[in-house]
């Protein structure tokens, strides 16, 4: 009898005609991911994504943090399908790991609940006169460049591959817990066996760091960062995923999730203060990347258009290994010249003894 | 050092890797009945100080075994050496003296 297993641990992407549903975090904490996301979909691939400016915040934090009604925000949720129906399509495009926690959410409790759905569709036409269908398909904008990841090695302009060495430079991958941790049907290879990242690193040469806290949370955890007194342990979950992958000398985090993405970035920059800790090559931080990012560099584009100055731990390092070339005096510039000020060095970026 | 308002909560799991085993070990070494211990509880059960605080001798066992001796030291001061536990357990250990090795042996681990 033929094993049908795996089945279970494969997800179907949409190939074309995307409805994207960008982030509220995201923007701020790496500026230049989403606008990247959809370069490599519209120019490079070709193929459609409609961009809303009408839709709004998931409001997943307020709902994480008990500020949001579950009723409130399936209504959000609700009037985000709306927004897709006008546009004509029917493959939304989620940017955000929370918001897509949010959307799988919702749509199990409707699917398990008809009696919810309809009170939401009620709740939705009163206060908008909106009515809406569901997607056909809902995918993680990382689930979408794992899709395209071999049409990106294709136009490839540089691989994961330590120029001066020629040896593959090791990537260790975090997926955010609400990607596929709490319906583990909604991520490629399930909970047990996420690929989504694991798949773009070995695709575009690079080769995956396979460490002991390999599934340990982040530490971001919505009220664990919220309240500033929480704060010690969110940075200790952080700090329990950097000392066992250290000893694996990774070259680059790749993260697909903003919580999980800030954290490891900023708590690097955080314990090196508090303890003069560090965790990279030559007593510094490792960078840490969106998938959109490193799916930039991949392609070539500048680092400091895909906003890689924002990151707490500077990714030069990285950007030398992969033999990419930069202006250095040009990261601190916005596009238009404008100068926009160096932040203060920190322990993490000038090495730790 | 910029303040932070917080610190770094380190994990309260068990390490095995760090926690040191020779005091165990030779806790072990003089009273090997020890060995023989099948975690049954009666001595919990019967504890006079266990009904009024939440005092556990087998949890303070389980501590030992894992290195883990500050807690247990702390705990033990709640003992009162009635003895009840040596006279219910199936498998004779001599608790009374266990907790007195405890408190001689283990102070160097209080805060």
């Amino acid at each position: 009898m033929k094993r049908n297993t795996w089945q279970e641990y494969q997800k179907e992407v949409a190939d074309d005609n995307y409805y994207y549903l960008r982030s509220c975090i995201r923007q701020n904490f790496f500026p230049g991911s989403e606008k990247a996301f959809v370069k490599i979909i519209r120019d490079e691939l070709g193929r459609n994504i409609f961009d809303d400016p009408a839709h709004t915040s998931c409001t997943g934090i307020g709902y994480h943090s008990d500020i949001v009604l579950h009723e409130t925000i399936m209504t959000v949720v609700a009037r985000q399908f709306s927004l897709m129906q006008d546009a004509g399509l029917e493959n939304a495009a989620v940017s955000c790991i929370t918001s897509f926690g949010i959307y799988t959410e919702v749509l199990e409790t409707w699917r398990e609940f008809p009696e919810v759905e309809e009170r939401i569709r009620e709740n939705l036409y009163k206060a908008t006169g909106r009515e809406f269908y569901k997607p056909r398909n809902l995918a993680h904008t990382s689930d979408i460049i794992f899709h395209h990841r071999e049409a990106i090695r294709d136009r490839a302009k540089y691989l994961l591959v330590n120029r001066r060495t020629g040896e593959p430079l090791r990537g260790v991958e975090h997926i955010g817990c609400h990607y596929a941790k709490i319906f583990p049907k909604e991520g490629i290879g399930g909970v047990e066996f996420p690929y989504v990242l694991a798949g773009m690193i070995e695709a575009w040469g690079g080769t995956v760091v396979d460490y002991p806290e390999r599934r340990h949370c982040c530490g971001f955890g919505f009220r664990n960062y919220l309240v500033q007194a929480n704060r010690g342990y969110s940075i200790g979950n952080s700090q329990k995923k950097l000392e066992s992958m250290a000893p694996y000398k990774p070259d680059f985090i790749l993260t697909n999730c903003p919580g999980c993405g800030m954290f490891l970035d900023k708590w690097q920059y955080t314990i090196a203060e508090i303890e003069g800790t560090t965790y990279g090559e030559d007593g510094k931080g490792i960078p840490v990347l969106t998938y959109e990012e490193l799916a930039g560099l991949v392609l070539g584009y500048d680092p400091w258009e895909l906003g890689l100055q924002m990151h707490q731990v500077d990714v030069e390092p990285l950007l030398n290994k992969m033999g990419i070339e930069y202006d250095p005096a040009a990261k601190y510039l916005m596009p238009n010249g404008k100068y926009i000020g160096r932040p203060a060095q920190a322990a993490v970026n000038m090495g730790v003894e | 050092m910029p303040q932070f308002g917080f610190s770094i909560s380190q994990p309260r799991a068990v390490n095995l890797d760090t926690n040191d085993f020779v005091p165990a070990e030779k806790l072990l070494r003089e009273l090997p009945e020890l060995q023989s211990c099948i975690a049954c509880g009666s001595c919990t059960a019967t504890c006079t100080a266990g009904n009024l605080t939440s005092f556990n001798f087998r949890k303070v066992h389980t501590l030992v075994r894992r290195g883990e001796y500050r807690e247990a030291y702390e705990q033990m001061d709640k003992c009162m050496l009635c003895g009840k536990c040596r006279l219910v357990c199936p498998r004779g250990i001599n608790t009374r003296a266990v907790v007195m090795k405890i408190k001689r042996e283990l102070g160097d681990y209080q805060r």
